[in-house]
């Protein structure tokens, strides 16, 4: 390693107010890591399936508990939310959306769609699965 | 100072560094893999609904069907591999200990391979029907 050299440091994050755009690129990593460790649920919840009965109840009686519903709707969250948060990135990829007013109306849209979808999925989780 | 005969710099010169022309390697595959789940994402949302409330010989069977199979072993490959260049830079951007960071980017690496060994495998299981 060679000697480290002094030089000027870029501010800190305390020294900006925090914005929308600010906020959602700090939810769009933590939902990413949330996503990493849920793939484990979903790693189980297969070999469950591989496995045989015994083994796909105690799935069925971890997902259908008050703690494994919520893990598995955060996940749905978690994982809409990135997904369209992500779609964002696309267009600025693309050059698009850079203006001031371009870019919150794609955060507040990724927000709400996330939001929105998460619902969505669910109404038709219970709808179809309500009836198994 | 002579004029310079290449856009390295002297110390970068002297120290042996420079372009491995591979910087932009990760950040296109992050796109590529991010592209391959959104179009995917509509069908196993499908798939996983279709599951929901069913016992483990119906999801089984369900699971075994090959366009099916092929749908899931697809999102999981490209879902592994986003995730695994989505840790390792949240690594790179806090983990500023050497030894520490390789670890932990190696970590990173088998746990990615091995949750989508894992769930592939059991694909392959349920399709093969043994």
């Amino acid at each position: 390693m060679t000697a480290r050299i002094e030089r000027p440091l870029s501010p800190h994050l305390q020294t900006y107010r925090m914005t929308l755009t600010m906020a959602l690129s700090v939810i769009h990593r933590a939902t990413g890591i949330a996503l990493y460790f849920g793939t484990l649920l979903l790693a189980w919840w297969l070999i469950a399936a591989a496995s045989g009965p015994g083994a796909y109840a105690h799935v069925q009686a971890f997902t259908g508990s008050i703690i494994g519903k919520l893990i598995v709707f955060g996940y749905t969250w978690a994982l809409l939310h990135h997904l369209v948060s992500g779609i964002r990135y696309f267009f600025w990829d693309l050059g698009y959306g850079f203006k001031a007013n371009e870019r919150e109306a794609l955060t507040w849209g990724a927000l709400i769609a996330g939001i929105s979808l998460t619902v969505l999925v669910w109404i038709i989780a219970y709808t179809v699965g309500g009836g198994r | 100072m002579s004029r310079p005969s290449s856009m390295r710099t002297p110390l970068g010169r002297v120290r042996n560094l420079g372009s491995s022309h591979s910087g932009t390697t990760d950040f296109w595959r992050q796109r590529l893999t991010a592209v391959a789940m959104t179009l995917l994402i509509v069908p196993v949302i499908v798939i996983v609904l279709m599951l929901i409330g069913r016992n483990q010989a119906g999801a089984a069977q369900i699971l075994g069907s090959l366009p099916i199979a092929i749908i899931l072993v697809l999102f999981i490959i490209a879902s592994a591999w986003h995730m695994k260049i989505g840790m390792q830079i949240i690594i790179e951007d806090y983990v500023h200990n050497e030894t520490l960071k390789l670890a932990s980017v190696m970590a990173n690496n088998f746990f990615c391979i091995a949750v989508a060994l894992a769930s592939i495998y059991a694909i392959v299981k349920l399709s093969s029907g043994v």
